[in-house]
């Protein structure tokens, strides 16, 4: 399988602390690549790192082939990643009708952008019903289908998910794997899944990356990681 | 009776320059967050840019449009030449440059334009045209009113109805999430910071011909009446500006009229204090939005 993203050696930190160290990933086109670990890992990290929130301090970080850190964290979008960041990172001032224009305003095909934002609609219903309202009007839930769904609209290869099911209930997280398994099969949108909830997230990923203290500490197959005791115990906590 | 109808027509004028201004700050103060303690000091060097063109070729709306323009590049040089540098982690640094730059401003224009008033030009007779026998307003007035209604549905349309002023308010919320989907977060601000000034500017030439004239310190107070409209209205709220602009035009009214000149700067000072202790986030500071 050809590889949309690959991070070699890659090192970052805040300030002089150092977070990651000696990362090495490599993300198919059209698979789900979980990233678990524990609080503090550096999982959050490695994302803000791969879109150039956090600079790294050594390593490449590949797309598709090109190295990202010489490219603007505003360019990122038009060259196919979508990043959703922890929290969510809805524009809490805006309707939501403005949070998802805003995914595709960069897009020079305003037709297909359109046409993207009636397919969020069509995906997310409840967002259709609140086009009017206020992003801090929304529940949980919603604001995190409306993240999702903007990120959607500017039709990215790569999307980059933090934590899409902190502070969800079972049922809704449940209905967002399975959006992004679907999402995966029907259209080859490659993810980048950091996720506390592992039994959640290994169900519906290809591979799973085991992080702890800023180290990937296993890479294997959902399956395998899912299959191995030991390594659950040590540092999936279940 | 009628001298309080006339008050209230004259308070009327004098707020909306001040809502121009307080919008000016709050423009700002949504995209930087940063009280721009300048915006006086800014509006005094497009005045005397307008007052020099109109000056030299004799056209009050050549000297408007040289306002509109150095507002602009003003604007846009102030925030990519200095106020991008300072370090915002302490809200001090930007109200410190932000001070540094009005004793540059007003240094440099003293030195080159000396320290004597300068009659404004004027495109319409300030005198007030009576209704009834009552003295309402003046043309003067009627084109205050008109220019300030005109920028707030400009800035409204802006805001509310284009992709820029969308990316503008995204940016100004959410810095790291718009850059994330694409937007350029500094250019957003620089826009931001010119647009500002532009609308400083206008309200700085509105101003002076009701005023003493132009002068290094012009807007010295009419910049603190200002900054009380906006700290009434609330610093976040457009339309708290406008509001805080007309009633703070109308406070300032009734107490020149009825008090005396030399009360205003304490009145404005009174509004201040009064607003801060009772309402600190403003009148429109109730609808707050919840972090997400």
């Amino acid at each position: 399988m050809t590889a949309v993203l690959e991070v070699d050696n890659l090192n970052a930190g805040y300030g002089v602390v150092p977070v990651l160290q000696d990362v090495n990933l490599t993300v198919a086109a059209g698979t789900i690549t979980a990233v678990l670990g524990a609080n503090g890992a550096g999982k959050t990290t490695l994302l803000r790192t791969i879109t150039g929130l956090v600079r790294p301090t050594g390593g490449r970080i590949l797309f598709s082939g090109a190295d990202l850190r010489a490219v603007k964290v505003e360019q990122l979008v038009r060259r196919g990643i979508a990043h959703v960041p922890e929290g969510r990172g809805v524009v809490a001032e805006l309707t939501v009708d403005e949070n998802l224009r805003l995914g595709g305003l960069w897009r020079k095909d305003k037709a297909d952008a359109k046409k993207a934002t009636a397919e969020v609609y069509e995906l997310f219903e409840p967002l259709a019903r609140r086009r009017a309202h206020l992003g801090h009007q929304l529940s949980g839930g919603e604001r995190q289908m409306l993240a999702l769904g903007r990120a959607l609209v500017a039709r990215p290869t790569l999307l980059l998910l933090d934590e899409p099911s902190l502070g969800l209930a079972p049922k809704v997280t449940a209905q967002i794997m399975a959006l992004l398994k679907r999402l995966r099969d029907d259209t080859g949108l490659t993810v980048l899944l950091v996720e506390q909830n592992v039994r959640g997230a290994l169900s519906i990923a290809d591979r799973g990356v085991v992080m702890s203290l800023g180290r990937i500490v296993m890479s294997a197959g959902a399956d395998e990681l899912l299959a191995d005791d030991g390594l659950r115990h040590a540092y999936l906590g279940f | 009776m009628e001298r309080f109808i006339f008050l209230t027509f004259d308070g009327l004028s004098r707020g909306a320059v001040y809502a121009a201004f307080a919008l000016a700050l709050v423009l700002i103060w949504r995209a930087a967050r940063v009280v721009n303690f300048a915006q006086g000091a800014m509006a005094v060097v497009t005045a005397y840019a307008a007052y020099m063109v109109s000056d030299a070729v004799g056209s009050y709306l050549v000297g408007f449009l040289v306002a509109l323009v150095g507002g602009l590049l003003l604007g846009a040089l102030v925030e990519r030449g200095l106020m991008r540098f300072v370090g915002h982690a302490n809200p001090l640094n930007d109200v410190i440059v932000a001070l540094g730059l009005v004793l540059l401003l007003t240094a440099v224009v003293g030195i080159i334009f000396g320290g004597e008033f300068r009659a404004a030009n004027q495109p319409f007779d300030t005198s007030a045209i009576e209704v009834g026998g009552v003295p309402l307003m003046s043309r003067y007035d009627l084109f205050i009113w008109g220019t300030v209604a005109t920028i707030v549905v400009l800035l409204a349309l802006l805001f509310t109805r284009t992709a820029v002023g969308l990316r503008m308010r995204a940016a100004a919320f959410a810095p790291e999430v718009s850059r994330l989907l694409g937007v350029n977060v500094g250019r957003m601000l620089t826009l931001g910071w010119a647009l500002a000034a532009v609308v400083g500017a206008v309200a700085g030439v509105l101003i002076l011909p009701t005023e003493l004239g132009l002068h290094p310190h012009a807007m010295d107070i009419v910049f603190a009446s200002s900054f009380a409209a906006a700290i009434v209205g609330g610093l976040d709220s457009p339309v708290g500006a406008v509001v805080g602009g007309i009633i703070v035009g109308l406070i300032l009214s009734y107490v020149s009229g009825y008090l005396g000149a030399a009360l205003t700067p304490v009145a404005v000072l009174a509004v201040l204090l009064a607003v801060l202790l009772l309402r600190p986030g403003g009148i429109f500071s109730g609808v707050r939005a919840r972090t997400v």
